[in-house]
């Protein structure tokens, strides 16, 4: 059977085995964060309770219900247990259990990380190309001035700059509020990212409010990540400009833009992909300021709400969440760049 | 009386950064004709590519015409060369053919790259033409290297891919850079072959850039001699290398090995303790299996005398690399033993070797000299850094002229040892590698292709010393290379592998008189080559 797909069951191989080894690390992840409940002062017995003034009796009665009086190793395997079942704990300031909110919440911020990322890479991908192409040049200075201003204004001032010039001054920007205006209809949910949801449902007049909530709070992260993709890809675009094969395309007469695009770009791509990896997860966990600024109903500031107000359940499972999506993006890349250059064998 | 296809007359360029100004062509003058080769020959440095790149205006950036004028087919060139000239009218081959292709892309597409650059064509066309070009460079299974990438075909297919490209748009002059520099002697031939053919065929120019002398001589109709940026002599082959007028002319040809050649000093010969029955190393049926059961090593049995010099001769991928890694202990046989002086070494793991009494005992000359140098240290801290590992370490005083004695033993003068790799010659980078590895005064030298990367005339001198202190210290070699000529002259004898296995083994004079194996014979067959004075 192996000798008719000869692709597609070592892919799958692969695969496993990433995720296999990826294993080990989420173990350490879901340990880690079970030790910070216990050491972290506060018993959450206390806030179950029913009230301020209930009696040492009734605490006791609570802790021994939820298997508090147990062993530190037996309180373990039953976290374990339950979330081999998907049960993550349940929030104490919404009320729902942090599986529910994290379902609802996950694809604002996906929604948003995935806009401001395109954002950046279709900012970012033509900067270092051009900077790299004519290196030492005005240009490249210019590029090189913007980068370190983009990469020095935190996202919470060009946040608030952005929508005082968009939103205050211009007018041209919706408030800046949530993803989509609550008066209107929300498109039935099925990939929970509104745009595609609306396209899907053909509501463009929610397409059209969605994306305008959504440019600005992307903007701000974009540009925080513009200076690394920038300057790495005119690294990269430079290491490539000086191999043979680009000398070789020269001398054989071929159009400027397809050596650019089809010979440098191309294959300038692999280290940029592998640093859109690590600027992916590190936007998903930092974008907290953005979400806060913009009023964003994502994953982070849930995170920040819940360990502002001691509700440990909610942050053990963003932090299981961010592991998760981090090892998964990482994943992906790898798969990525193996579709991206022939050279890396698919074992 | 025809008019040349290309003229160049008293072209000058220079290197221009913002403090430096260095010239690097003063005045050069050549024509090429049609259907004819002219080759350029120099060493590194001479000029001889930055004439090419000029002539197909790819100049790097910080490199300007300061002078002079190229005409093409009589159309002024000179530091602006048209897109639609380049592919279509002069044609470049470049050496390290896989480099030279984008390694993303397929065969197929890059081929249709260049085409579709000069004109436009059909689907049909293209494919008209892609299999008319296969079948011109003598590619036989064509439908799998067009869809192959680069990565995927060996050295010899991706150059005859690149002479495809680069006669893809009917070009006028070739302009071939060292174009088997990194191909083995048989591919090499075969490339080369092909080259000289189409130029035939097509009634193209051609210009050979090379540092080859053999080479030149073979395939072109007509030398230019380059030396720092001047052309120092031209002729034709036979007039040139027979009674060159020029010294340098004279000194390259004198240094290049051939298949005469011999080192200065041979009557020393004596000094090789041929009595001596024990040997020095002894591999029995030595057997290396990568993971993926590929065996680069299969069965291979040789002893070494003491102050004995063994060649090791065969392709890139005969094992010969790995051999001398088995040997040098710095990686584990998967069969067969090691005896050194008597004792078996295989049985020490290669990882645990260098604790080994033995490691002293033997050392190793690597190929790239100045890659293998830390570019942190100056040659005095690379010299002595083994003795300092292995000690003893003589102290104060007596360490320092110890390491000035064998500095000076490969003809390193004293100030150079302050020296960092950059700041060096190659030449004298491969002799700071001797240098490290004599000073632990070890029984075997390991040379691994030491002369590979250098010139000529740098490599005669190289050759001449480890031929010397061989004699003044009675050191025994495991010396490989792929070039026969040179093993000839250094080696008393000689093994051939051929994918992990021994072709041939004997007296060097007998294998290269009287080669047993058809495989040794079209190895020399192969070579190219020139009699300067000789008659053949």
């Amino acid at each position: 059977m192996s000798t008719e797909k000869p692709l597609f069951p070592p892919l799958l191989r692969r695969i496993g085995l990433r995720l296999g080894a990826a294993l080990p690390a989420l173990f350490c992840v879901i340990l880690f964060t079970f030790i910070m409940m216990r050491v972290l002062p506060g018993d959450p017995a206390v806030y179950f309770a029913s009230g301020p003034n209930a009696g040492q009796a009734e605490i006791q009665e609570l802790r021994h219900r939820m298997g508090l009086d147990a062993p530190m190793l037996v309180q373990f395997l039953h976290y374990l247990e339950n979330l081999a079942t998907g049960d993550l704990g349940r929030s104490l300031t919404t009320g729902q259990s942090v599986a529910q909110d994290m379902h609802d919440r996950l694809p604002a911020s996906l929604e948003l990380t995935l806009t401001a990322l395109a954002f950046s890479l279709l900012i970012s991908l033509p900067l270092g190309l051009t900077s790299a192409w004519w290196s030492g040049s005005i240009y490249d200075q210019c590029v090189r001035a913007f980068c370190s201003a983009c990469f020095c204004i935190p996202p919470f001032v060009s946040g608030i700059l952005l929508v005082y010039v968009f939103y205050y001054w211009l007018g041209v920007a919706p408030d800046p509020t949530g993803r989509i205006n609550i008066f209107l209809p929300q498109p039935p949910r099925v990939s929970g990212l509104l745009l595609i949801d609306s396209a899907l449902a053909g509501d463009w007049t929610a397409w059209h409010e969605a994306a305008g909530q959504l440019v600005l709070p992307a903007l701000t992260m974009a540009l925080f990540v513009i200076a690394p993709l920038t300057r790495m890809t005119r690294a990269a675009v430079i290491s490539v400009l000086g191999a043979d094969y680009i000398r070789t395309a020269r001398a054989m007469g071929l159009p400027t833009w397809r050596i650019m695009i089809v010979y440098t770009l191309r294959n300038a791509l692999m280290p940029v992909l592998t640093t859109v990896g690590i600027v992916f997860s590190t936007m998903m966990g930092a974008n907290v300021l953005v979400e806060k600024i913009f009023s964003w109903p994502g994953v982070a500031s849930y995170a920040l709400d819940a360990l502002v107000s001691s509700d440990y359940a909610p942050v053990q499972g963003f932090i299981l969440l961010m592991a998760c999506l981090f090892i998964l993006v990482n994943l992906v890349i790898d798969l990525l760049l193996g579709v991206l250059d022939p050279r890396v064998s698919v074992e | 009386m025809t008019k040349p296809l290309l003229s160049i007359r008293d072209l000058r360029v220079s290197f221009v950064s913002d403090r430096t100004h260095k010239d690097v062509l003063h005045g050069v003058s050549l024509s090429v004709e049609r259907g004819k080769v002219l080759a350029l020959v120099g060493e590194s440095g001479s000029g001889k590519s930055v004439t090419g790149l000029t002539t197909m205006g790819l100049l790097p950036r910080q490199a300007t015409v300061t002078g002079g004028s190229i005409r093409f087919r009589g159309e002024e060139i000179t530091g602006h060369v048209p897109r639609s000239l380049r592919g279509a009218g002069i044609a470049m081959v470049f050496q390290n053919p896989r480099a030279a292709l984008n390694p993303t892309r397929r065969i197929r597409d890059q081929l249709s790259d260049v085409i579709r650059a000069h004109g436009k064509v059909d689907r049909a066309g293209l494919q008209a033409r892609l299999t008319e070009l296969m079948h011109q460079v003598s590619i036989t299974d064509a439908t799998r290297c067009l869809n192959a990438y680069p990565h995927q075909l060996s050295g010899g297919l991706c150059q005859r891919i690149v002479i495809a490209m680069a006669v893809a748009c009917s070009p006028d002059l070739i302009i071939a850079d060292e174009p088997t520099t990194g191909l083995d002697v048989l591919t090499q031939k075969a490339a080369m072959d092909l080259l000289l053919r189409l130029t035939r065929e097509r009634d193209m120019g051609m210009i050979l850039v090379t540092h080859d002398l053999g080479m030149a001589a073979q395939y072109s109709d007509d030398v230019a001699v380059m030396r720092h940026g001047k052309i120092v002599e031209r002729g034709t082959p036979e007039a040139l290398f027979r009674s060159p007028r020029n010294d340098y002319t004279r000194q390259l040809v004198a240094a290049c090995p051939t298949a005469t050649s011999l080192l200065e000093a041979p009557e020393a010969t004596v000094a090789r303790q041929a009595a001596e029955p024990v040997p020095l190393l002894e591999v029995r049926s030595m057997v290396k299996e990568y993971q993926n059961g590929f065996r680069a090593v299969d069965d291979v049995s040789f002893v070494i005398r003491p102050g004995e010099c063994l060649g090791l001769i065969g392709e890139s991928g005969s094992g010969k690399s790995t051999i001398s890694r088995l040997v040098s202990r710095l990686v584990d046989p998967e069969g067969g033993e090691i005896l050194f002086n008597g004792t078996p070494i295989s049985t020490i793991p290669a990882e645990a070797f260098y604790r080994a009494s033995q490691r002293r005992q033997i050392q190793f000359v690597f190929q790239d000299a100045a890659g293998s140098l830390n570019p942190r240290y100056t040659a005095y801290r690379s010299i002595v850094d083994p003795l300092l590992r292995m000690g003893p370490v003589p102290d104060g005083e007596a360490l320092r002229a110890l390491v000035v004695r064998t500095a000076c033993s490969v003809g390193l003068s004293e100030e150079m040892l302050e020296r960092y790799p950059h700041q060096m010659s190659g030449g004298q980078c491969a002799r700071v590698g001797i240098a490290r590895a004599i000073i632990v005064s070890p029984d075997l030298l390991i040379l691994d292709e030491p002369t590979a990367a250098l010139d000529v005339l740098v490599q005669a001198e190289v050759l001449a010393l480890l031929e010397r202190l061989r004699r003044e210290r009675g050191m025994s070699y495991l010396f490989v290379s792929h070039d026969l000529h040179v093993v000839r002259m250094l080696c008393d004898r000689a093994i051939i592998l051929r994918r992990g296995r021994i072709v041939e083994a004997g007296r060097c004079d007998d294998i290269f008189r009287a080669p047993q194996s058809d495989y040794t014979a079209s190895l020399l067959e192969a070579i190219p080559h020139f009699s300067p004075g000789a008659s053949v």
